[in-house]
């Protein structure tokens, strides 16, 4: 099974889906609804086979495969997955029919076409597969470019209030790092000996001067995109904007390719530069940590809380990829999955809130535990793996890079924990002012919140909650596809982990 | 060289210890996912999960005591295993851990007898019922742990059980804030628990018990330190000590059994645990000793107090219980053979003040849920069973021989005198204070209460006794109130059992400043001032209302106005800081942004629009985030080269 070409069509596959979808007939919107969510199914079925055919413990890449495409230039459409993208991959695979589930009505509160909508986010599974699968930089920069259009569409057409505004925001913002890495990749090309071979220009020299130059040509794109902080004021904006589903591919998936960037390309092929810039790629993390949460107690609109988080938590990302051990390593790349269901899960619980409500203000809430205990409790748990409470999946990542970079560096590791406690406050404020207290009368007179979840929403939640459990206490099957991919990323930088400072003793008693 | 920890692994029937955290995880999983078709049986479900570990528990306890090595390891599963951190999934079933199983699990089942009556006429008894479970589940996975990344989970686990019950009547504000209170407090002791399990990683390279414990002689002593003080930070979180006590009176908001069994008996008793199960860590050093010493006899002092200056029945019962614990940090800090009789102490209170919390359920039953001692009195008339069962707690309490108190807390006063600098007056008479301010307090608690003329508000008409399935377990826990500590203390029994864990009580001549039978008089002489005071001043009753009040009193009933120093130190300045932070992410650097794409001509004009042109506070925020940056590489640079 190995030898199936695994990721060019798990790549072109959600595009012919999302071609099918467009040209159904506008006025067959349950159609096109079912075709795009048996399309994403099989996209999932294909994505377990292949989590199923890797080898752990084989290649560092595997399912490479390679297709010409401008010989000349050097440029070639090759693919080829490590433990890192695989991860990432299957997230998406398993999201994308969650959202698509979660945004069956979304589309027809807007007067713009059903099916387009549920196109545009199988265009946008194509792409985010893309620019994961990618292992020719020029491919990945057009991945990486190309993934803005359908998301400026989702939010500028379909969004809610300043939809436009966000949409443009956020579309120049990650132009303008776009344009950056652009700089970047040619620089790149022109160093490392005409091509864009992923595997051929790790292995070539750069000088001092150069490699930081190229460094933060990539950097600067991925930190925007990610986003870190103070590139991150288009996220609120956006994800307040973006309509629920979106919003949980933008923040799960989208961002994550920043800090994918960042261990796929500045890491292994700028080492040097890696290093010297590090000081201050921490430092920029964990203000990240305490800022936005702070940020986020502050809100008073739910998908900008949200939003907030996901800044604070890329900050632990941020943190964990530039501490440089294996512990915090794997814990970032599994915050990268981690946070992906929690806050996807938050995004969808959150938008479901908001679409019975009509507003997404928490103070238009108050007490509607009483009204919709399923759904509060539900926004409850997604809370709890937010602030990465001991059973859930999150736990584990922020132990992880807590306890991998406090070996190397304390005071950044001592101020991360710290984000911890603010944590806690955004995520039980907002619980308590949305569903706990004195009942706020105007909710009674809205006839959503009269509905606690149906069916359809309890099948896009039940997923989450249970791949959140199951990794909160079994993290190793996902543990195991991460550890080499980041061991060799950490051999391709030069650095170990710090022995056990008084160790010797230890090694005695076993 | 100190003899080495080393754990057996587990064969036969203890292979089965995981069952212990299974079943009533299990149950509370099922009360919570079938919702409401659960309603009409779901309660008797969580009893049942609750008498089976117990039985489970007391099995086990037997198989213990048959084991030459008094203790058994379990791996699970590899939990995490990254590079040369490994965490198992591991359990440690020994004489500390079971009796904390037997305590948890005892104590747990009678008090989820009184709540199925107690909570009867609550339409959310079966989502109370799922959340006692949960607590169930992550106390025993706290005291079962075998390394301290499993106790972590535990901690945190039970933390979230707290909270929910807190707020379990959600719709109250008062309860949805105190819920989050004691959430957000217990964060702050959790950090620091996460830092320690840090620095056993980059020190020792390990977080299993055994091997931290081993490894602990090779620490420098600065390290030790400031390892200790951060679990101590933990455990003063979780049990409500200086100077994070403030949540626990708050959460009496949530039902009263939730006050007795987490509240009272287990939950707020796991910084013993913790500071007990990491006894070669504190005994390693004496400054940290001192320091745990400290916060012990300040807290416990505190609670006495604050609890003698309140009016709310359970309120009351809370500030004893950080009283309480009080005594027990002064026991573990003391440390030798006194790690020893601050379990007791534990275990022994554990019986009384659950025994004292659903004793005040029941009155509140009674009374239309009233809590105001203030409008009690003469109820010993009216509810024979609640008023002698809470008499045999009261009397455990101050510690009347031969009851469970006396032989449990006399001898950490006696302990505390051990000593051989004027230390030993400090510490010593703070506990000896503290055992007269607490015979005062319980006793004006009891006798208002109970004795003295009716001062009923004009709804009540006949308080009742209340129904079987609460009055029988008030009558276990009062038998134990009298009994436990009695056949605890028989013969060094307990104290032998947990030696294996504890460490052996250094034999010899005590050399303290007072001789044991002159420290025994002293403490029944204050008890007895004290009870009889309270008798003297309360007999005839008091006013119905709070009267103006001196200094001390106005700041006990403030809280010795630790409320106000959190609200003026972290809530107010926190609240502002948020805001101003908020602004200045909107003016500042999304104001800046926006303004450059604007000036840059970047096309759109609903960007320009956003533009505030307030080139000022474009200049002010670019040099705030320039030296927020360059504070934070500094800080990152300092790290590095440490």
């Amino acid at each position: 099974m190995s030898n199936f070409p695994f990721l060019s069509v798990l790549t072109v596959a959600p595009l012919v889906g999302a071609l099918v979808v467009a040209f159904l007939p506008r006025h067959r919107p349950e159609l096109a609804k079912q075709v795009a969510f048996a399309w994403s199914l099989l996209v999932l079925v294909l994505s377990v086979v292949m989590w199923v055919s890797f080898n752990a413990g084989g290649d560092r890449f595997q399912f490479r495969e390679s297709y010409s495409w401008i010989p000349n230039w050097g440029v070639s459409f090759t693919f080829a997955a490590d433990g890192i993208a695989l991860v990432m991959l299957m997230l998406i695979a398993v999201l994308v029919p969650l959202v698509i589930l979660a945004s069956w009505h979304d589309a027809e509160s807007s007067k713009r076409s059903v099916p387009v909508y549920f196109a545009l986010l199988l265009v946008l599974e194509c792409t985010m597969i893309g620019v994961f699968a990618a292992a020719d930089v020029f491919l990945f920069y057009v991945f990486f470019e190309v993934m803005l259009v359908p998301m400026y569409f989702l939010i500028g057409s379909y969004g809610g209030h300043q939809r436009q505004y966000a949409a443009v925001k956020f579309f120049l913002y990650s132009l303008v790092g776009g344009l950056f890495m652009l700089a970047a990749v040619i620089g790149l090309w022109v160093v490392g000996g005409k091509t864009f071979d992923w595997q051929a220009l790790s292995q070539v020299d750069i000088s001092t001067g150069t490699e930081r130059w190229l460094f933060l040509g990539f950097f600067l794109a991925f930190a925007i995109k990610a986003p870190f902080f103070p590139f991150h004021t288009w996220l609120p904006d956006a994800g307040g904007a973006a309509p629920a589903g979106a919003a949980a591919l933008l923040v799960g998936v989208l961002d994550k390719v920043g800090t994918f960037g960042i261990l796929r390309y500045c890491l292994p092929l700028f080492p040097e530069a890696s290093k010297w810039f590090a000081p201050w790629a921490l430092a920029l993390g964990v203000i990240g940590i305490v800022y936005a949460a702070l940020l986020a107690v502050g809100q008073n609109d739910l998908k900008r809380l949200v939003s907030y988080t996901s800044i604070a938590h890329f900050g632990f990302i941020g943190v964990g990829i530039f501490a440089f051990t294996t512990q915090a390593g794997t814990g970032a790349v599994l915050y990268m999955l981690n946070h992906g269901l929690a806050t996807g899960l938050l995004f969808l619980v959150v938008g479901m809130l908001i679409s019975r409500r009509g507003s997404a203000l928490i103070s238009d809430f108050g007490g509607a535990g009483k009204l919709v205990p399923v759904l509060a409790g539900v926004l409850f748990f997604a809370g709890l793996a937010s602030l990465a409470l001991p059973g859930t999946a999150p736990f584990i990542s922020e132990f992880l890079v807590l306890i991998g970079t406090f070996t190397v560096n304390k005071p950044v590791a001592v101020i991360a924990t710290l984000g911890i406690i603010l944590a806690a406050a955004y995520v039980l404020w907002m619980v308590q002012r949305t569903t706990q207290g004195t009942l706020n009368p105007a909710l009674t007179e809205v006839d959503g919140m009269r509905r606690d979840l149906n069916l359809r929403e309890k099948v896009v939640v039940a997923p989450l909650i249970a791949l959140i459990v199951l990794l909160g206490f079994y993290p190793k099957p996902v543990t195991d596809v991460i550890n080499p991919a980041v061991q060799a990323t950490m051999d391709d930088i030069g650095r170990t982990d710090p022995a056990p400072s008084v160790g010797t003793v230890q090694e005695a008693h076993r | 060289m100190e003899e080495t920890v080393q754990y057996a692994g587990a064969t036969g029937l203890l292979g089965s210890v995981w069952l212990l955290v299974a079943i009533p995880l299990v149950s509370a999983a099922i009360l919570l996912l079938l919702g409401r078709r659960a309603d009409r049986w779901g309660h008797w479900l969580g009893v049942a999960a609750i008498g089976a570990a117990f039985v489970l528990g007391l099995t086990f306890f037997f198989q213990l005591r048959g084991l030459e090595n008094k203790s058994v390891e379990l791996s699970l599963w590899d939990f995490i295993a990254v590079g040369d951190l490994r965490v198992d999934f591991g359990l440690l079933f020994d004489p500390l851990a079971a009796v904390f199983v037997l305590l948890i699990t005892g104590v747990g089942f009678l008090i989820h007898l009184y709540a199925v009556e107690y909570m009867a006429h609550d339409e959310g008894r079966r989502r109370f019922f799922a959340y006692f479970n949960l607590f169930v589940a992550a106390m025993l996975l706290l005291v079962l742990g075998n390394n301290y990344v499993m106790l972590y989970f535990g901690w945190e686990g039970v933390g979230l059980a707290s909270y929910l019950l807190i707020s379990f009547w959600y719709g109250r504000p008062s309860a949805a804030t105190a819920g989050k209170k004691a959430f957000l407090m217990n964060r702050v002791g959790d950090t620091g628990l996460a830092i320690g399990i840090f620095i056993m990683f980059a020190t020792l390279g390990t977080t299993q018990y055994d091997e931290v414990f081993n490894g602990v002689g090779s620490l420098t002593g600065t390290t030790v330190l400031v390892l200790g003080l951060l679990l101590l930070l933990g455990a003063a979180g979780k049990s409500g000590q200086f100077p994070l006590q403030a949540w626990l009176p708050d959460a009496m908001e949530g039902p009263t059994p939730v006050s007795a069994l987490i509240h009272a008996a287990t939950m707020v008793t796991a910084g013993v645990y913790l500071i007990a199960r990491s006894n070669p860590v504190f005994s390693a050093n004496s400054t940290l000793q001192l320091v745990v010493v400290s916060v012990g006899a300040l807290t416990l002092l505190m609670g006495c107090i604050i609890g003698a200056a309140k009016d709310d029945i359970k309120r009351v019962l809370a500030w004893s219980t950080v009283s309480q614990i009080g005594y027990m940090f002064l026991g573990v800090g003391l440390g030798g053979g006194a790690y020893a009789l601050a379990i007791i102490h534990l275990l022994a209170h554990g019986f009384f003040k659950a025994n004292m919390f659903l004793g005040a359920g029941s009155v509140m039953h009674g009374m239309k849920d009233q809590v105001d001692i203030r409008r009690f009195g003469g109820l010993s008339k009216h509810m024979k069973i609640t008023w002698l069962t809470f008499m045999m707690g009261w009397l455990a309490i101050i510690g009347l021989p031969p009851l469970s108190g006396y032989f449990s807390k006399e001898p950490i006063i006696a302990s505390a005198f051990d000593r051989e600098d004027w230390t030993a007056w400090l510490f010593g008479g703070a506990a000896l204070l503290g055992a007269g301010l607490t015979a005062f307090y319980m006793t004006r608690l009891f006798v208002l209460t109970f004795h003295g003329p009716k001062r009923w508000t004009e709804d009540i008409e006949h308080p009742h006794e209340s129904p079987k399935l609460m009055t029988i377990p008030l009558i276990l826990l009062a038998a134990g109130s009298v009994v436990a500590g009695g056949l605890m203390a028989w013969n060094d029994g307990v104290a032998s059992w947990l030696s294996p864990v504890l460490g052996e009580e250094a034999a010899g001549e005590a050399h303290g400043v007072l001789s044991h039978t002159v420290i025994t008089i002293l403490s029944l002489l204050v008890t007895v001032l004290g009870a009889g005071l309270a008798w003297f001043l309360f007999r005839t009753g008091t006013a119905t209302a709070p009267q103006p009040a001196g200094v001390l009193v106005t700041a006990a009933r403030r809280n010795l106005y630790a409320d106000a120093v959190n609200e003026a130190v972290f809530e107010k300045p926190g609240i502002f800081l948020t805001r101003a932070l908020v602004f200045l992410d909107n003016r500042g650097i999304d104001g800046l942004v926006n303004g450059l794409a604007a000036a840059v001509g970047g096309g759109s004009g609903r960007l320009r629009r956003m533009q505030t042109g307030f080139v000022r506070s474009y200049a002010t925020s670019i040099l705030a985030g320039v030296l927020l940056v360059m504070a934070a590489f500094l800080a990152v640079q300092a790290g590095w080269l440490a």
